[in-house]
């Protein structure tokens, strides 16, 4: 086995060089709070680990057309100092602080949250759900694609070689607008969601609900985005019929699978519960906004 | 296997030290410098025996990559005391019987420091939030959040 | 004052007050040294190679490309242990055999479950210890495996054993079969008994295999020198159990294996065994090195012992105002791969809290292809217990009757004679009972989708051999020794009663946990005994101190030693006709000492007999979240007799740890398994122990009803709080969703199964 090596470039234009130049598997380190996991684990075996929290674009939160760009390595901790970012998006920031305990937000970032590609990752439907896009940098130049195209399957995502993930971007948050995300766990801290559901909405002038966002986490192999339960709640005021509709077709839509932390039909069954009590949730914040 | 020099500050002295880049923090405070009052539970960032203060942001020093450490600054457990003079965590600790068999102990300090520097005046459920990455499997915690808001109220006060 | 006086009035100066533990700012700093926490010149690191199959016979090890590996110095297979004869000794409150030991630490014919050793290598560093692993060629011929009690009990199951044939039944088996033993006890007439009820209740549980989730993974040093002597450190319940479960299973003599215990980072039971400890020993022999060994939490959970998960049926009988008539069980536990489940002693415990004429209780002890079992708190007890509470419960609910009171009527009391043999002395059964249907928690109102649930916990507690040294110091300070690792507090309760009954003040006394060369055998640390047991050895040697002491005043005095009292740590003339002397203080004396015969010290070594059972009541109000499934434990009171608390703060803290271990056996810990017969949650994210935000305050009301074999009346609490959680919490469950479960853990899918939300049909 050849030597494993660490890098930490200060521009993304080095990180892309870097990675382009190095033979063998490479990875990139924001936190590390999965990647160190799975060193650990032996489950990856990297030639090259390349640091990105040296990237001041990677680091950074700025105001962007109305809307807020959110560097690929800012740690949670970070975000949820950031209150423009909370007052915008109360639920992306709800989302990236569930990750893990304190210790693991002050390492943890949105970045590697959705390159890690886990189906559960819990901001990745809260991104979903608010219309969030990705920035990529590479070979070829940059991208911007939105967040749930980046997942392609548990542990995939479509970045090529070379690319990396330089910041995600919320966008301007419309007025009578409000997004919440809720996931389900056992324990009520220290665990990975059995279940995640991101709604975002927004209200017309009477109180009808005029555009939404619903997404899943952890029943399927990648976050879904699910049309047919935010078509449940646009045109209505959100009441009770609305939100029926609205569970009957996030369960619908679950097509998860049993695993050691929890069952399938557990899983279909909580889908519908959590997209509806997400939807109240952002139905409040949408009437107070 | 070629070594990486790497210089830091440890509870506030300069430290250079070799690791291996597989190495975590954790693996050089205990293997490398000795600190042993940093634990491993877990080496998986689950357990939070293992937490330090690094650049003022608590962290599981076991996912922290030891190369990763070059120019920054960590704190220990073993820098919690004043010289003679125990931290009123600490002291708490001890009057309220907040540990059993200890193991936990560290990590559970260096935490709860944390949250008391950011909010001084915590609700028992904000300190067993805060405190949900530290596992303590003895005591059930009753006495470590009483602790904790009994050294606040005195932190308050002095 | 006598120490009955002082019990009588309850003027004592140090037992029963809450002083700050000895090893307290050790252990608050960092400074305390547990297990991974040493090193020696010149250690290496020792890892093992783990089996990646459930169950598969072992072909061939090819170590040879391992050993050639730079930095390598020592690798160990089944080649480097000698086969044992089958010999069954105590390991804690449990049996265990030479030939599975043996075979457990290191495979030979076969490895019988995910995670078992086959190997193992010491090298420079951990990344070379790593690299040397991958280098290993085991080859083996995978078998088909088992899993489940019940499976593993079927005929047809792949049998672990060839040469297992059931203990236990008449006529002996003449096949294999995975089930190692059936046991049974009883009296009385069960069938008549239930002819007498005009109800009876028939249930079956199945509880899930638990972890004692322990912080601290095992770790161990050893260093072996040339001439075959050895020293070991590790992170033990028992370090005198350790040196002989070693030197036998390497063929040394006794003296020469000094065996140091580390502080300990929990053990719960988990480390009454050895695992490490003579691979260490071997590597470090063939290493010429010191050899530090340390587990990973992978290894913790995949090789190291979880409690049995069993099937409990119980059936019991009550007229209907409510005396149970009859009660019967069946108890099939898990043993894991090698036989020594904890199921006698759950026989023994099932009914044991209940005075019933007419008992029946039969257990099988059964092998599958999961780590073997270890200890943990009340082993065996915690799982017959909460299925019998749970049925006493529904009986309640059935009768009419306050589930409390119910209790009450049958409750076993000084006098009552227990189905597994004795009749009991006095104990507070009763007393807990009766606090607890008068505590404020019992009588609070209770929120929509919210219930409450009490249940109660019996355990034997246990005595057994233990040593104590006192040496007196020049300046009247004194050196406490003894051989029981303190794992939570235990230092202070053992210094407390010396301060007691020498008379001096706390501080002047300082506890060491000695090692094995330092001090003669103790049994461990656990079966709750080191107050009780080492305690009295403690007072013993206090005792023989205090002996000293008055011949030494006598000596100065020149009069008889009978005419020299000792009397809140002064020596003193009995009475005036003695003669007139000023009052000696120990300090005084020592000062003395090399004119008056040397060094003054006291020593025990005892055998303690007379431990008295503990007896729990627990109240839990939950809340239940019916569209997921979640339940929220909500209030929580711990009710126990302790006999006499030492330290009251850590008699607290093992009750409320007592409790946390029990909600989360209740909810939500478990063993998952994927088909491949692999343990598929190895770590503490998906083996869901409860953390901070899962729990509230945890209540505790001391009762103490003193053990009559014990000055100052202690009975020993480590177990007996766990025992009655999982019946406590599954009732509060039951209450609040109108539906009972029978199952453990209760985890938010089982619960929406069981009230409907989900079905079977869905999955
Ligand atoms: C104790 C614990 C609890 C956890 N709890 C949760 C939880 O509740 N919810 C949850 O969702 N997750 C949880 N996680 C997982 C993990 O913390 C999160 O996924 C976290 O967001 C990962 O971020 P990171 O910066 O640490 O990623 P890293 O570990 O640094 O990276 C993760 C992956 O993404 C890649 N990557 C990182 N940044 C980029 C980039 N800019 N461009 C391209 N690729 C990149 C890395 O190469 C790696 O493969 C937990 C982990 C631990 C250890
Ligand atoms: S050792 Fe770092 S969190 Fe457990
Ligand atoms: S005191 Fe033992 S784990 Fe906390």
């Amino acid at each position: 086995m050849e030597q494993m090596r660490y890098e930490a470039p200060d521009t993304v234009d080095a990180a892309v060089a870097l990675l382009v130049g190095a033979g063998g598997e490479t990875r990139i380190l924001a936190g590390g709070t999965d990647l160190l996991v799975q060193l650990r684990a032996e489950w990856i075996e990297p030639d090259l680990i390349l640091d990105v929290k040296k990237i001041p674009e990677l680091t950074e939160i700025s105001k962007e057309n109305g809307g807020f760009r959110i560097g690929a390595a800012v740690t949670g901790a970070e975000l949820g100092e950031h209150l423009g970012v909370k007052k915008a998006w109360p639920g992306v920031v709800e989302a990236v602080e569930l990750i893990g305990s304190v210790q693991i937000q002050s390492r943890a970032t949105m970045g590697g949250n959705l390159c890690n590609a886990s189906p559960a990752a819990d901001s990745v439907p809260a991104l979903i759900a608010a219309g969030a896009t990705a920035a990529i940098a590479g070979p070829n130049g940059r991208r911007e694609i939105p967040v749930e195209d980046v997942g392609t399957g548990p542990g995939r995502t479509c970045l090529a070689k070379g690319e990396i993930v330089t910041s995600i971007f919320l966008p301007s948050r419309p007025a009578h607008s409000g997004d919440a995300y809720l996931r389900f766990i056992p324990r009520t801290e220290m665990d990975i969601a059995v279940v995640g559901a991101g709604v975002s909405l927004t209200l017309d002038g009477g109180g009808k609900c005029s555009a939404a966002r619903v997404a899943l986490g952890a029943v399927a192999e990648r976050a879904l985005l699910v049309d047919a339960a935010a078509r449940a709640l646009i045109g209505t005021p959100v009441d009770d019929a609305a939100l029926d509709n609205l569970a009957k077709a996030a369960s619908a839509a679950a097509r998860p699978i049993d695993d050691k932390r929890g069952t399938k039909e557990y899983r279909i069954k909580v889908s519908g519960v959590l997209a509806r009590r997400a939807a109240q949730a952002a139905l409040e914040r949408a009437r107070q906004s | 296997m070629a070594k990486i020099h790497v210089t830091a500050t440890v509870n506030g002295d300069e430290v250079e030290f070799l690791c291996e880049l597989e190495e975590t923090l954790l693996d050089v405070l205990r293997d490398e410098l000795h600190l042993t009052g940093s634990k491993e539970g877990c080496a998986s960032g689950d357990c939070g025996a293992c937490s330090v203060m690094l650049d003022g942001r608590l962290v599981c020093a076991c996912l922290v990559l030891g190369v990763e450490m070059e120019g920054r600054s960590v704190e220990t457990i073993e820098a919690m005391a004043a010289g003679d003079e125990l931290h009123p965590l600490q002291q708490k600790f001890l009057e309220h019987a907040a540990l059993q068999c200890g193991i936990c102990t560290p990590g559970i300090l260096v935490a709860a420091k944390a949250l008391l520097e950011k909010k001084p005046d915590p609700t028992e459920t904000e300190v067993r939030f805060w405190l949900a990455g530290n596992l303590c499997r003895c005591t059930g915690y009753d006495k470590i959040i009483r602790a904790v808001l009994d050294a606040a109220a005195e932190m308050r006060v002095s | 004052m006598s120490t009955a006086e002082k019990l009588e009035n309850g003027k004592f100066k140090w037992v029963g007050t809450r002083p700050v533990r000895p090893d307290g700012v050790d252990k608050v700093t960092g400074r305390a040294r547990f297990g991974a926490d040493l090193f020696l010149p010149g250690m290496l690191v020792g890892r093992v190679l783990r089996s990646p199959h459930a169950h598969a016979r072992i072909k061939s090890i090819d170590t040879s490309k391992a050993e050639a590996l730079p930095g390598v110095k020592a690798v160990v297979t089944r080649d480097d242990f000698k086969e044992m004869p089958s010999e069954s000794v105590a390991a804690g409150e449990m049996m265990i055999d030479y030939r599975d030991m043996t075979r457990n630490i290191m495979a030979r014919e076969k490895v019988l479950y995910d995670g078992h050793a086959v190997a193992a290598v010491a090298a420079a560093s951990a990344s070379v210890a790593r690299k040397a692993l991958k280098l290993i060629k085991v080859e083996y011929e995978v078998l088909p495996h088992v899993i489940g009690v019940i499976e593993a009990m079927e005929p047809g199951a792949p049998v672990l054993h060839e040469a297992m044939f059931t203990e236990g039944v008449e006529p002996t088996p003449d096949t294999p079969s995975n089930i190692a033993a059936r046991n049974e006890l009883g009296r009385g007439d069960v069938e008549a008994g239930f002819k007498k009820a005009d109800i009876i209740l028939e249930r079956t549980f199945d509880t899930a295999p638990v972890h004692q989730g322990y912080i601290e993974n095992h770790a161990c040093v050893a260093s072996v020198s040339e001439d075959g002597k050895a020293e070991l450190w590790c992170s033990t319940q028992g370090h005198y159990m350790v040196r002989a479960f070693c030197a036998k299973l390497l063929g040394m003599d006794i003296s020469d294996l000094r065996v140091t215990a580390s502080e300990i980072g929990g053990g719960f039971g988990g480390k009454t065994i050895v695992y490490l400890e003579p691979v260490a020993l071997v590597l470090s022999q063939k290493a010429h090195h010191p050899v530090k060994m340390v587990m990973t939490r992978e290894e913790v959970f995949r090789a190291t012992g979880p409690t049995s998960g069993a099937n409990v049926w119980v059936k019991l009988g009550a007229t209907k105002d409510g005396k149970i008539t009859a009660a019967e069980a069946v108890l099939k536990y898990q043993a894991g791969a090698f036989p020594g489940s904890p199921v006698g002693p759950g026989c023994m415990c099932a009914f044991a809290p209940y005075d019933i004429e007419n008992v029946k209780v039969v257990g099988y002890d059964v092998v599958s292809n999961r780590p073997k079992v270890a200890a943990y708190r009340a082993p065996g007890a915690p799982i017959s217990e909460y299925a019998v509470e749970c049925v006493v419960d529904e009986l309640a609910e059935k009768l009419g009757l306050d589930p409390i009171e119910l209790r009450l009527k049958n409750a076993a009391k000084e006098g009552t004679q227990a189905a597994y043999g004795p009749k009991f002395g006095p104990i507070g059964f009763v007393e807990t009972l009766e606090a607890a249907k008068s505590h404020p928690h019992y009588n609070a109102p209770l929120g929509p989708n919210q219930g409450r649930g009490v249940a109660s916990g019996f355990w034997f507690n246990i005595g057994g051999e233990s040593c104590a040294t006192i040496n007196i110091n020049e300046d009247g300070t004194a050196q406490l020794m003894v051989g029981t690792p303190d794992i939570g507090g235990s230092r202070a309760s053992m210094a407390m009663m010396a301060a007691e009954e020498l008379g001096i003040d706390l501080d002047k006394v300082n506890p060491v946990i000695g090692d094995t060369g330092s001090l003669g055998f103790s049994f461990l640390t656990g079966g709750s005994r080191v107050t009780f047991a080492t305690g009295k050895a403690v007072i013993v040697a206090a005792g023989n101190v205090i002996t000293d002491l008055r011949e030494r005043a006598a000596k100065i005095w020149d009069i008889p030693v009978d005419a020299v009292e000792w009397e809140d740590g002064f020596a003193r003339p009995t009475s005036s006709n003695a003669g007139e002397f000023d009052p000696l203080s120990l300090a005084d004396i020592a000062a003395m000492a090399a004119k008056t015969g040397g060094p003054i010290a006291g020593h025990a070594q005892i055998n303690a007999q007379g431990a008295a059972p503990g007896f729990g009541t627990h109240i839990v109000d939950v809340e239940v979240d019916k569209e997921t499934g979640r339940v929220t434990v909500l209030r929580y009171t711990v009710i126990q007799d302790a006999g006499k608390a030492i330290h009251p703060s850590y008699v607290e803290g093992q009750y409320q740890g007592g409790a946390a271990q029990g909600i989360g056996w209740a909810l939500n810990e478990e063993y998952v398994y994927g088909e491949d017969g692999r343990m598929q949650n190895t770590g503490f994210l998906d083996y869901r122990m409860p953390v901070a935000s899962d729990l509230p305050m945890i209540d505790t009301q001391i009762i103490e009803v003193p053990n009559p074999n014990h000055p100052y009346g202690v009975r020993g609490v480590g177990e007996t709080p766990l025992v009655p959680a999982m019946g406590a919490v599954a009732c509060a469950v039951e209450h609040a969703l109108g539906t009972r479960l029978n199952e453990l853990p209760m985890s938010p899918p089982r619960v929406l199964k069981a009230i409907g939300a989900i079905g079977e049909a869905q999955a």
